[in-house]
C-alpha cells in the first residue's frame, strides 16, 4: 500500500469510499505526520488530532451505514488560524487573541465539516496575514520543508498561508486552507511547490474568518495539484446572507468541467510584468508556461496592464487602511489579551494591551492605515488608491476583452531565507508585485507548480482570470500542470 | 421672521440655531444584527456576536431600518438618495465594541426636506419652514455603567448597534420656542409615521443643539454644540441659556470657542466637554464590510404608499372637512395616539347617534379636550391609560346628540364612567338623569320661581336683560340639570315677556 500521507484529497476520497482504506487510518497517519513535523517546521499552531480522529470515525460509520459521504469524506485538513473554530484557539498568530476560543464557527470551515473534512489543527501564518514570509507569528516561524542543496538555512514557506503551504507540501496535510489578501495564497504555494487559488471576490464567504483588509480578503484551497483544488473550492464557495459581500450565485461543477484543452482559448501575457532585472530562471518559467499553453492549444496575445507600477503602493494604502480599522476591536475590553498596569485608565489600558499584544509588522500597518485616513491626508492617499485601484480593475476588463486569461510568474523570485528581507519592509513588500493586481481587482487567480530554478526550489504560474471565471484559471492551470510534470518534493529532513 | 432677540449691553443679538436629532428606530432588531432591542433589559442580554464585535463577525442590513429612514424622509418631503453608502467613523471608547461606528458621512440615504412648524396654534400666520439638511442611518453605542463597582465600570452593549437616524435640520431656528416647536413637530412626524416612538426619557430621541449669536444683519458667529438634549423644555433652555452666555462672553471681550458642551438641568447651565482642539479625528472611510445601498423607484413608492395620513394634511382635514376650530384642530393632531383616539370617538359618535361625522366632530372634539383630558389630568392619568374608551365616550356623546341628556349632565356622567367603568346608558338609566322635555313639569318650576323673585322678574321687564341668564340657572338647579335647556329658554321668554 502507498504511503497515505502521499494522497491528496481526490485520491483519499476514492480510496475510503473504495474502501481500501478506512478515513481513520487516513487521520492516524496524518496525525503522526503532524505530530512528527511539528518541532522542526512549527507549521501548526494548535493540534486537533482527535478532531481528525472524530471527523473520521463519523466518515467511516456513514460509509459502514451505506450513507452518502461529502466530497471532503476521510480528508483530514489544516485549518489557517485566521477561520474561527467553535471551541478550538484562534488567534491570527497574534498574543492579542491567545487563549481565544470562538464559540462560533466560520462560515468555510463549517463547509469543510459539513462535507466530511477533518480538522488536524490549526496553522501558523503571518500575524493577521501581515507578511510573506511567515516571519511574523507571535508563535514562531514556519520553516519550509525546502531547503537549498548542501545547505541548512532554513527558508520561508512564504506568507501569510505559510503554515498552510507547509504543511501540504511536506506531506503532513492532504489540503489546508489559506486565505488571500495581497498574495498569501499563490506566494506561497509558489513558494512550496503546491496549488493553490484565490477565487473572485465574494466567492467564499468572510463571515468567521479573522478579518485583515475586508475589500480583499478571500479563502481559498490550498493543495497538491489543480483537481484537488478544484473539488475542495467547490466546498468552501457559496453564497452567506451573513457576509453583505458574498456572491449571490450558484458554485459551478469546476472539478467535473476540468479540462487543459486549451483550443480556442487566448492567453494574455502582460508586458508590463516583464520586470528590469527580473530573476532569468522565473523569466524562463515563464517563457516555459507560454509554451506550455501554446502546446495545450492555446493562442498567445501580449497585452498591456498600464497601471500595474501603482498597484503595489495602492494596495499597501488600501489594506493598511482597512487593516487599521478592521484591528481597532482587540482592545482588551471584551476578550483576548487585556494589559492593565496598576492604577490604569481605559487610554493607558489600550495603549499597554496593543502594545503587548500586535508584532512589529501589525503595529507598523496599523500606523500606516491610521496615517492614510488622517485628515488632511485621505484625499492624497486613500481616495487617490482608491481610484488607482478602478484604474488597475478597467486595465484587466479591458485585457479580458481580448483574452480568456492572463498568464504571468506568482513571484518575483524563488523561496528566500528567513532573516533575509525581514529587515526591509519594502523589500519584504515587493514580493507581492505579481500577486497585488488581481487581488485589487478581485480576480480569481491560481499558482501551480511549473519547476524548480537553478538553486533547486520550486517556482510557481499565475494565472489570473475573469471575474466569477474559476473554471478558465484551473483548467489553465491544469494545462499547466499537465505539461510541468513537477514531481519534486522536498527531501525530508525533519 | 423670528423677532427673539438677546439684548446685551452693546445691543440687541439674535440667535442662530440647528439641531441634530437622534432617533432610535422603532423595529425588533438592530441595524447590522439580528440581535433584539428592548428597552430595559437585562445588561448584555440583547447582545449578538456581530454587536459585540467578535474576531470575523460581519454586518448585514437591516432592511426594516432602511425602509423606516426611507419612510421618514419621504414623510418630510425629501430627498431620497438611491444610492447612499455606510462609512466607518473609527475612534477608541469601551462603549464601542468595534472601535468604529458604522454611519453615512459622505452619502446619506435621504438628502435635503422640511419641516413646517407653527409657534402660535391659533395664528396661521406664524408657521415657519425649517430645512433638513440630511437623515443618515447609524449604529447607537452602548452604555458605561460606573456605580456598579468601587473601581471599576461595567459595559452593557444591548444599546450596541441599535439603529439611529439622525436627522440634521438647518440652521433655520431663530428663538427657543422656534426650537421646542420644530423638535415637537419633529416627533410628531416620527410618530405618525411610526419609525420612532419618540421616547425622550428613554433615550430613543435626543438632540445635539447647535447654537451661535450674532448681531442682526451679521455672518454667522462661532456655534457651540450641546450634546444629548433628552427633552423639549431642556432644548429650549439649553438655546436661552447657552445664547446669553455667548452673548456675555462677547461683550465681554471673550470669543466663542468651537466646542462640545453638555447641558446640566439641575443647574440650567451649559458646560464645556472639549474643545475642537482634542476633537477625534473620526477617519471617516467606506465600511469595506457593506456593498452601497441601492434603492429603485418602486421601493421608493411602495415606502410612500405606506405612509399614513400626516399630521399637517390630517389638520387640514380637520378644519375643512370636520369644521373645527384651528386651535382644536391643533391639539388633536400634535399626537398620532390622540388623533387616532378621537377618530374613533368620532366615528362611534356619528353611529351611535346616526348623524355624520362632520355633524358631530366640534362636539367630539370640544368633548374630548375640554372635559375628557380635564378629568383625565385630575386622576393623572392620560389617554393610554384611560379608563374610558373611545366607544364608550361616543356612547356618552351620542346621548348628548340626541337629546338624552344635556351637557351638564354628561359632566356628571362622565364623573361616574371613571369611577365605575359603567357605560353612559347604564348611569343614566341607573341615576335616572335623562333630560326632560316635560313642558308641565318645566312650567311648574318656572311659576315657583318667578314667584319667589317677583322683584327681579320687575327689573328684567324694565330692561335689565342680563338677568334671563339667572332665571334659566334657577330653573336649571329647581329641575336638577335634568330639563331640556331649548324647552327652558323657550318657556322662560313666554313667561317673562
Amino acid at each position: 500500500m502507498t504511503d497515505l500521507t502521499d494522497l491528496g484529497i481526490a485520491a483519499i476520497r476514492k480510496g475510503v469510499a473504495d474502501g481500501e482504506f478506512s478515513a481513520t487510518e487516513v487521520a492516524t497517519a496524518f496525525n503522526a505526520a503532524v505530530a512528527e513535523a511539528q518541532g522542526a517546521l512549527n507549521a501548526f499552531i494548535v493540534t486537533t488530532p482527535e478532531k481528525a480522529l472524530d471527523a473520521a470515525a463519523k466518515v467511516d460509520a456513514d460509509r459502514a451505514a451505506g450513507k452518502p459521504l461529502g466530497k471532503m469524506a476521510g480528508v483530514p485538513i489544516g485549518m489557517k488560524d485566521l477561520f474561527a473554530t467553535h471551541g478550538v484557539q484562534t488567534t491570527a498568530a497574534s498574543k492579542i487573541l491567545e487563549g481565544f476560543k470562538p464559540q462560533y464557527e466560520s462560515t468555510v470551515s463549517a463547509k469543510l465539516w459539513d462535507a466530511g473534512a477533518g480538522m488536524l489543527g490549526k496553522l501558523n501564518l503571518d500575524q493577521f496575514a501581515m507578511g510573506s514570509s511567515n516571519e511574523t507569528s507571535a508563535f514562531g516561524n514556519v520553516i519550509s520543508p525546502w531547503r537549498r542543496p548542501n545547505d541548512t538555512a532554513p527558508l520561508a514557506p512564504g506568507g501569510s498561508s505559510g503554515g498552510s503551504s507547509t504543511a501540504v507540501a511536506a506531506r503532513i496535510a492532504p489540503a489546508a486552507t489559506g486565505t488571500d489578501t495581497g498574495g498569501s495564497i499563490r506566494q506561497p504555494a509558489a513558494f512550496t511547490g503546491i496549488a493553490g487559488i484565490k477565487p473572485t471576490y465574494g466567492r467564499c464567504s468572510r463571515w468567521g474568518v479573522v478579518a485583515f483588509a475586508s475589500s480583499l480578503d478571500q479563502a481559498g484551497p490550498m493543495a497538491r495539484d489543480v483537481t484537488d483544488c478544484a473539488i475542495m473550492l467547490e466546498v468552501m464557495a457559496g453564497f452567506d446572507p451573513k457576509d453583505s459581500t458574498s456572491l449571490d450565485m450558484p458554485v459551478p461543477a469546476w472539478s467535473a468541467n476540468l479540462s487543459g484543452d486549451m483550443k480556442g482559448k487566448k492567453v494574455g501575457i502582460p508586458r508590463e510584468y516583464r520586470l528590469d532585472g527580473m530573476d532569468p530562471d522565473v523569466a524562463k518559467s515563464w517563457d516555459d508556461g507560454i509554451a506550455w499553453l501554446k502546446d495545450a492549444g492555446a493562442e498567445i496575445v501580449e497585452i498591456s496592464l498600464p497601471h500595474t507600477k501603482y498597484a503595489l503602493p495602492a494596495y499597501y494604502i488600501i489594506a493598511p487602511a482597512e487593516a487599521s480599522s478592521n484591528l481597532a476591536r482587540y482592545d482588551g475590553v471584551r476578550y483576548g489579551l487585556r494589559d492593565l498596569p496598576d492604577g490604569a485608565g481605559l487610554q493607558d489600558m489600550y495603549a499597554a494591551t496593543r502594545a503587548a499584544g500586535f508584532g512589529p509588522e501589525v503595529k507598523r500597518r496599523i500606523m500606516i492605515g491610521t496615517y492614510v485616513l488622517s485628515a488632511g491626508f485621505y484625499d492624497a492617499y486613500y481616495t487617490q488608491a482608491q481610484k488607482v485601484r478602478a484604474l488597475i480593475a478597467r486595465d484587466f476588463t479591458r485585457a479580458f476583452e481580448q483574452v480568456d486569461v492572463i498568464l504571468a510568474p506568482t513571484a518575483p523570485s524563488s523561496a528566500f531565507a528567513l532573516g533575509e528581507k525581514s529587515a526591509d519592509p519594502l523589500e519584504m513588500y515587493l514580493n507581492d508585485v505579481f500577486s497585488v493586481p488581481a487581488s485589487l481587482a478581485g480576480l480569481p487567480a491560481m499558482s501551480v507548480p511549473a519547476g524548480l530554478d537553478r538553486s533547486g526550489l520550486p517556482l510557481g504560474l499565475q494565472v489570473i482570470g475573469k471575474a466569477f471565471d474559476e473554471q478558465g484559471v484551473l483548467n489553465a492551470g491544469l494545462a499547466l500542470e499537465a505539461r510541468a510534470g513537477f514531481t519534486a518534493r522536498p527531501e525530508k529532513w525533519w | 421672521m423670528s423677532t427673539y432677540r438677546i439684548q446685551g449691553d452693546t445691543g440687541e443679538w439674535e440667535v442662530v440655531i440647528g439641531l441634530e436629532v437622534h432617533a432610535q428606530i422603532t423595529t425588533n432588531a438592530k441595524l447590522f444584527s439580528g440581535a433584539a432591542t428592548a428597552f430595559g433589559a437585562e445588561p448584555n442580554t440583547q447582545v449578538s456576536l456581530v454587536d459585540a464585535a467578535m474576531p470575523g463577525m460581519l454586518p448585514v442590513p437591516n432592511g426594516e431600518c432602511i425602509r423606516q429612514a426611507v419612510r421618514t424622509g419621504l414623510a418630510i418631503n425629501a430627498q431620497i438618495n438611491k444610492w447612499s453608502r455606510f462609512d466607518r467613523k473609527n475612534y477608541f471608547y469601551a462603549d464601542l465594541p468595534q472601535g468604529y461606528q458604522i454611519s453615512q458621512l459622505y452619502h446619506p440615504i435621504v438628502g435635503e426636506g422640511a419641516i413646517e412648524i407653527q409657534l402660535d396654534d391659533k395664528n396661521p400666520d406664524s408657521v415657519k419652514t425649517i430645512g433638513v439638511e440630511r437623515i443618515h442611518v447609524e449604529q447607537d453605542a452602548g452604555k458605561l455603567m460606573h456605580d456598579q463597582h468601587p473601581t471599576m465600570s461595567y459595559v452593557d452593549l444591548n444599546r450596541s448597534g441599535v439603529a439611529l437616524m439622525e436627522i440634521v435640520s438647518r440652521p433655520d431656528m431663530g428663538s427657543p420656542a422656534e426650537a421646542g416647536a420644530y423638535l415637537s413637530k419633529l416627533r410628531t412626524i416620527l410618530r405618525y409615521v411610526g419609525s420612532c416612538d419618540g421616547n425622550m426619557d428613554q433615550g430613543s430621541m435626543r438632540a445635539d443643539v447647535n447654537v451661535s449669536v450674532r448681531k442682526p444683519g451679521e455672518d454667522l458667529g462661532t456655534r457651540t454644540e450641546t450634546k444629548n438634549v433628552n427633552s423639549v423644555r431642556f432644548v429650549m433652555a439649553v438655546v436661552e441659556q447657552e445664547a446669553k452666555r455667548q452673548v456675555a462672553l462677547i461683550e465681554d471681550g471673550g470669543k466663542v470657542v468651537q466646542e462640545t458642551r453638555l447641558y446640566d438641568p439641575d443647574r440650567n447651565e451649559t458646560r464645556s466637554m472639549r474643545s475642537k482642539e482634542d476633537a477625534h479625528d473620526y477617519r471617516y472611510f467606506p465600511d469595506p464590510d457593506l456593498l452601497p445601498l441601492v434603492l429603485d423607484d418602486a421601493y421608493i413608492e411602495e415606502c410612500r404608499a405606506s405612509l399614513p395620513e400626516l399630521p399637517d394634511a390630517k389638520r387640514q382635514r380637520y378644519e375643512t372637512a370636520l369644521g373645527l376650530s384651528a386651535y382644536n384642530a391643533a391639539v388633536l393632531t400634535a399626537d398620532v395616539e390622540t388623533a387616532r383616539w378621537f377618530e374613533v370617538l368620532l366615528a362611534e359618535t356619528a353611529t351611535k347617534a346616526n348623524k355624520p361625522e362632520a355633524e358631530v366632530a366640534k362636539q367630539a372634539a370640544n368633548w374630548l379636550i375640554s372635559e375628557l383630558f380635564g378629568a383625565l389630568n385630575k386622576l393623572g392619568k392620560n389617554l393610554e391609560t384611560s379608563p374610558v374608551t373611545p366607544a364608550a365616550g361616543g356612547e356618552l356623546l351620542a346621548l348628548i346628540a340626541d337629546g338624552t341628556i344635556s351637557g351638564s349632565i354628561a359632566k356628571q356622567v362622565l364623573e361616574k364612567m371613571l369611577e365605575t367603568g359603567d357605560g353612559a346608558g347604564v348611569i343614566v338609566e341607573r341615576e335616572g338623569l335623562k333630560q326632560t322635555s316635560d313642558t308641565g313639569a318645566i312650567e311648574a318650576a318656572i311659576d315657583g320661581i318667578l314667584a319667589a323673585n317677583a322683584d327681579k322678574v320687575e327689573q328684567f321687564r324694565a330692561g335689565k336683560e342680563a338677568l334671563f341668564g339667572f332665571f334659566v340657572g334657577q330653573t336649571m338647579k329647581a329641575m336638577q340639570g335634568k330639563a331640556n335647556p331649548g324647552v327652558v329658554n323657550e318657556l322662560l321668554r313666554k313667561k317673562l315677556g
